[in-house]
């Protein structure tokens, strides 16, 4: 019981994660019919945001310390963040400490200048070519912007640690009335979660009660009827590619205290979310972030050694194998309308 | 046009000599000088294959450093490093056997397929008489079996799995490198003296085979020691988030967590190791611990400061004291700025070791070479007095145990050597069973 | 010629002269000068532009005719490539029935996936696919394992059975792909005072399949098979108004191409007896996705550029490295050379993958018909300066007359 409510748990995390991609990539999908490969890549630049201002932030300049040696035998050079020797050592060792949840205000209006740039410097050009185009220079463009990463970055891991105060995590089993231990989890996965739970409501309120998603909503529907009324509704999609880039860019943030960043784990995230996408249906948000989750909670199931033992290997495949059933039965995902993207 | 060919008598000939070696089967130029890609004029061309794109790239680039230092330290450049300290004195500065060495660089992409292409066209389109790097021990074994075929010497870079010496072993191949036999050998003595005998080890194991050979090694070598392995749950390679293998830890009654990854795999999962806060619990009494068998710097540096106090053990240090390594992280550090990585060690100590086996066989044949290298005795290189075994080809030499340190002073300062295990500790007879299975064959000259 | 008109005629003539020439022509520059890096004439890499060239051709059968993009080809070309592997392990080193089996697998194992996800079109269609390809190469590396050998990837060794051949040489090494006794890696060379060319026996053996290939490639692009294909990209719902089951055909279309892809997998592995799992992951399904649209779907010639596109950037940028741009350079001045070397050194070595990013979105944006429209427009550029240039010339013969 507590094993299943654990995976539960640890379900509802990845799922958080998988389901804030799938809601950006689906944004794209839905208002402008266009086969985003980059969108891994905006993931991975979110992350690289957080992984920057940690590094703005611990920029530092050197002092020469006599009294101990570096590895050839010189005085060593210690640094010391500018931000130290500004605001005092306490405050600025927290300003550091601090750098990710900082790193969200820093990387929204980042996100969604790279979202309308993008827009507007090249897929604009794509609406109307095949998407196998699209496939073609969205992928051209993902392979660049995570080489450019690697450039400046290396192709190692950088750790971003999270906040002291949310290292550690929280005896859930103990809070319940079971033994200590049986159920841990980490306070920065709550945080997580919580965030993207936030994120999602958040992008449904924007597009459920202001005209501007009214509008929005009404041309995903029926773009041409839309522009007939007069209006603008190009703009209008031009921005929600800009919110879409935000909302994975938030994702990547928030991303880096639970694995360390580095430059090739936007493609790692790219097939996944696809696939998430699809079995939520395509053009449906409800449908993305429902199939995130559940993805989420049986990659996690799949992952108990009860089952694995059952099924050795089943954790390798549960997720193509969830998708393969579900598109079986469910002929355009699980909410998915008709007509989008079938042919 | 009194010495013209182009009578009909000499379209002929040439028509029937040109048939003739059609019809001669041959591997490039090896016929005409009994190996393949023997060198002519004064160069001789090595080839560099290590991932310089995907997860080990940053690691690729440091073993690149080393053989550009050793291709600078053989042709006399430099301050000469290793050259200095190495028992052998038959290197002079002037190149191997009076050759410039040259080099060509390929990338590995860490994917077996990938590697035996970049290695093939260093073998048919550059000449190169012998092909080092890598990263991984699927590439290591997949080139290791190309150079076999093809008849150059390969000398691995960094690999661990068993098999590279074991069921995989080739007649041309040569390992530096320790292996997952050797970690558990080093460790198990290491952690029973300091968590004590009665410990239950979870292990976490990478679902493929270099994952599985070091499991075996470790929970060999910590059972015999009186540990229990309560629980060996494989995990997908490309999982990046391994909590859901995580979580069930602390209820499994197991007070040691051992994580089987390597590269990025390791970096994750020690992180949510930590993140899970399994470091802080007590289990059974006893402070719960996280062992990573297979350290490597580089790559630890991604798990920040995860790493302090966990266990592991590692092929080389930089912070090692004897002449050896001290003269390479000298001559690596002024050239480049930093510390060399274990990578970086392994693959500067296989160049060097080649060209002085080359000098010593007096020729570029494999065969020769492979001679030379079998059952060689050298000291210097920076892990003490080492053997090239004969019968697999694997060096046999002192191992590090080491801890993720507490205080480091800079970013490269992240481990400290808590034991250095001798040599003996780590032998095993050649005919072992986790390295049973496979057979040298004979050294293959490609002619 | 072979029931062709005499444009295709003429195009699989080109196609047979470039192929059998190719020693000659990827080897333009004389060895041992700076640009031998560029030369592509050695038999590895001549191999692998044939081989992922009968890949994308079979991949355009089914995509460029049909429209359907599936994210899971590689899948079939790595069951071929185990099949073949397995076939030298247990019969013979003879790359005739390994070939055949591999083909064989492909086909079935096409055949069962395409059964499955023809079900749906569209993106739905290249979800299901890919994930029978993703399922497919994680097992290979993991639970698979006894079969596929996992991360190493599938080996001959020193004590296979090879039942109608030898266990090992009388050296005792372990004896090497052959057709009848010809070894696939004997080369002949031809030293052309600074050039040599290299002449060998598996590309020549490869190239021969790829041209065999082609031809049916044509003729199923020319069929009645063919035109039904392209009805189905054109407007499926409205062909099955008029009453005809379009599945049968795409389905064959399918297979077809999966056998295409078996026939490559059991090709690479004759060149070199090893099949590694990551033959099937879905980075390799992308890349012959991507050779097929760089060198323009839907055309005979383009997916065959396209791959050796992708291959030759893969295999000659990589090796690149600063040494060899100073080598370049070297001619310039100091400061001259580093900067060159500096702003060169991002896009080659360790990033090629760069420079290959960057030429997807330039060919792209610039060509939208894939490389095969940029040879077409480079053709017709040249035809009105020729038409030009004549015009001219009949002027000038007319004026000098009319003197």
């Amino acid at each position: 019981m507590d094993a299943i409510l654990l995976q539960t748990l640890n379900g509802l995390d990845k799922g958080s994660a998988y389901a804030l991609i799938a809601l950006g990539l689906t944004l794209i999908f839905g208002t402008l019919g266009v086969v985003n490969f980059a969108h891994g890549a905006l993931f991975m630049i979110g992350a690289f945001c957080a992984v920057t201002l940690s590094r703005i932030f611990s920029w530092s300049y050197t002092v020469i310390d006599e009294t101990k040696t570096d590895f050839l035998g010189n005085p060593l050079k210690v640094d010391v963040p500018y931000v130290q020797a500004w605001f005092g050592d306490e405050m600025g060792a927290a300003i550091i400490d601090w750098s990710v949840p900082l790193a969200i205000i820093f990387a929204i209006p980042i996100m969604i200048f790279i979202g309308y740039a993008m827009e507007r410097g090249l897929i604009k050009h794509f609406y109307k070519r095949p998407h196998a185009d699209q496939i073609l220079v969205t992928f051209g463009l993902a392979i660049v912007l995570q080489e450019v990463v690697k450039y400046y970055f290396g192709a190692n891991p950088i750790p971003t640690p999270a906040p002291d105060a949310f290292k550690g995590s929280f005896d859930f089993g103990a809070f319940l009335g079971m033994e200590p231990n049986a159920i841990i989890y980490p306070y920065w996965r709550m945080v997580y979660f919580m965030f993207a739970g936030i994120i999602i409501a958040g992008v449904f309120a924007f597009l459920q009660f202001t005209t501007f998603g009214m509008v929005v909503r009404a041309g995903m529907a029926d773009r041409e009827t839309v522009g007939l009324l007069g209006i603008n509704i190009d703009r209008r999609f031009t921005i929600m590619f800009g919110i879409a880039a935000a909302v994975a860019g938030l994702a990547g943030v928030m991303y880096t205290p639970i694995n360390s960043p580095n430059y090739h784990m936007g493609m790692d995230f790219l097939v996944l979310s696809f696939v998430v996408v699809v079995v939520g249906g395509m053009g449906s948000l409800p449908g993305a972030v429902l199939a995130g989750f559940m993805l989420g909670i049986l990659e996690s199931f799949a992952s108990m050694n009860a089952i694995k033992s059952l099924i050795p290997g089943i954790d390798q495949i549960i997720i193509y194998l969830v998708a393969i059933v579900i598109l079986l039965t469910r002929p355009r995902g699980l909410m998915g309308r008709k007509g989008v993207m079938e042919d | 046009m009194s010495k013209s060919n182009f009578t009909r008598r000499g379209v002929l000939k040439t028509g029937a000599v040109a048939g003739a070696g059609l019809a001669l089967p041959t591997y490039l130029n090896a016929a005409s000088h009994g190996f393949t890609n023997a060198p002519t004029g004064g160069t001789v061309t090595l080839g560099f294959n290590v991932p310089q794109t995907g997860p080990y790239a940053d690691e690729g680039a440091d073993e690149l450093r080393a053989y550009e230092l050793a291709v600078e330290h053989l042709n006399g450049g430099g301050d000469g490093g290793m050259l200095n300290t190495f028992s052998s004195k038959v290197l002079e500065g002037n190149g191997i056997l009076g050759k410039k060495v040259e080099y060509v660089t390929g990338d590995t992409q860490t994917k077996s397929d990938a590697a035996r292409a970049s290695a093939k066209s260093m073998i048919e389109k550059d000449g190169a008489v012998m092909i080092t790097g890598g990263s991984s021990s699927g590439v290591a074994i997949a080139v290791q079996g190309l150079c076999q075929e093809a008849g150059v010497i390969f000398m691995a870079g960094l690999t661990h799995s068993n098999d590279t010496t074991g069921k995989d072993k080739k007649a041309n191949g040569f390992r530096h490198f320790f292996n997952g036999y050797m970690s558990g050998a080093a460790l198990a003595p290491v952690l029973a003296n300091l968590y004590g005998n009665d410990r239950k080890a979870y292990h976490l194991t990478a679902d493929y085979t270099w994952g599985w050979t070091q499991q075996e090694s470790i929970a060999a070598s910590t059972e015999a020691l009186g540990w229990e392995t309560v629980n060996d749950v494989r995990t997908p390679l490309a999982a990046t988030d391994f909590s859901s293998y995580i979580a069930p830890v602390l209820n499994s009654g197991a007070d040691v967590l051992v994580l089987n990854h390597y590269g990025g795999n390791m970096v994750n999962s020690l992180t949510n190791a930590v993140q899970f806060g399994l470091r802080e619990k007590q289990v059974n009494g006893k402070n719960f611990e996280i062992v990573v068998p297979l350290f490597s710097r580089l790559m630890a540096r991604g798990a920040g400061e995860n790493i302090k106090g966990i266990l592991g053990s590692t092929n080389w240090h930089w912070s090692l004291q004897d002449e050896g390594s001290k003269a390479f992280v000298k001559s690596f550090g002024t050239k480049y700025g930093f510390p060399p990585s274990q990578a970086a060690h392994t693959c500067y100590v296989q160049t060097l070791l080649y060209a002085d086996a080359v000098a010593r066989a007096g020729s570029f044949n494999p065969c020769a070479v492979a001679e030379a290298l079998e059952g060689y005795e050298f000291d210097g290189l920076g892990n003490g007095p080492t053997l090239y075994r004969a019968e697999d080809h694997q060096c046999f030499k002192d191992v590090l145990v080491v801890k993720g340190k507490e205080n480091p002073t800079s970013e490269f300062d992240l481990l400290e050597v808590v034991e250095v295990t001798p040599r003996a500790q780590v032998e095993y007879a050649p005919d072992h069973p986790m390295f049973a299975g496979g057979s040298l064959g004979s050294c293959n000259p490609g002619a | 010629m072979f029931g062709l008109d005499s444009k295709d005629s003429k195009l699989l003539l080109i196609v047979a002269v470039l192929a059998l020439a190719a020693p000659f022509i990827l080897n333009p520059f004389p060895a041992g000068s700076e640009l031998a890096q560029f030369n592509a004439g050695y038999p590895d890499l001549m191999q692998r532009f044939v081989i992922f060239g009968i890949f994308a051709i079979g991949f355009n059968i089914l995509f460029g005719l049909t429209g359907y993009l599936s994210f899971g080809h590689a899948a079939f070309l790595g069951v071929g490539s185990y099949s073949a592997v397995w076939m030298f392990k247990l019969l013979s080193m003879n790359v005739i029935p390994a070939i055949i089996l591999s083909v064989i697998v492909a086909g079935l194992f096409s055949l069962l996936i395409g059964y499955v996800s023809l079900r749906r079109s569209g993106i739905y269609f290249s979800i299901l696919t890919l994930a029978f390809a993703q399922m497919s190469f994680n097992l290979a590396y993991s639970v698979l394992t006894p079969i596929t050998n996992g991360e190493t990837g599938l080996q001959l060794t020193l004590d296979d059975p090879r039942v109608l051949g030898q266990t090992a040489t009388a050296d005792g090494s372990i004896p090497v792909t052959n057709l009848f006794g010809l070894e696939m890696r004997s080369t002949y060379e031809l030293v052309l005072g600074a050039w040599n060319f290299q002449f060998n026996a598996g590309y020549y053996l490869s190239a021969v399949i790829m041209l065999a290939s082609f031809y049916m490639a044509i003729r199923i692009f020319r069929s009645p098979f063919g035109l039904m294909l392209r009805a189905v990209k054109t407007n499926q719902t409205r062909l099955n108004y008029t009453g005809m089951n379009s599945r049968p055909y795409t389905l064959a279309a399918f297979v077809v191409s999966g056998m295409y892809a078996g026939l490559a997998g059991g090709l690479m592995a004759s060149m070199d007896p090893l099949a590694g799992a990551e033959r099937m992951q879905w980075t390799a399904s992308g890349e012959v996705v991507l050779m097929t649209i760089l060198g323009g779907a839907g055309t005979l010639l383009g997916p065959v550029l396209g791959a050796g596109f992708i291959k030759y950037f893969e295999n000659i940028f990589s090796k690149i490295n600063d040494n060899v741009l100073h080598g370049w350079f070297a001619f310039l001045p100091d400061g001259m050379e580093d900067l060159l070397v500096t702003i060169v050194h991002p896009f080659v070595g360790k990033g090629w993958h760069l420079t290959l990013g960057l030429l997807f979105m330039m060919v792209v944006i610039f060509l939208p018909g894939g490389l095969i429209e940029g040879g077409q427009r480079l053709g017709k550029l040249l035809r009105r300066k020729s038409a030009k240039q004549d015009d001219e010339d009949a002027n000038k013969s007319a004026s000098t007359a009319a003197e």
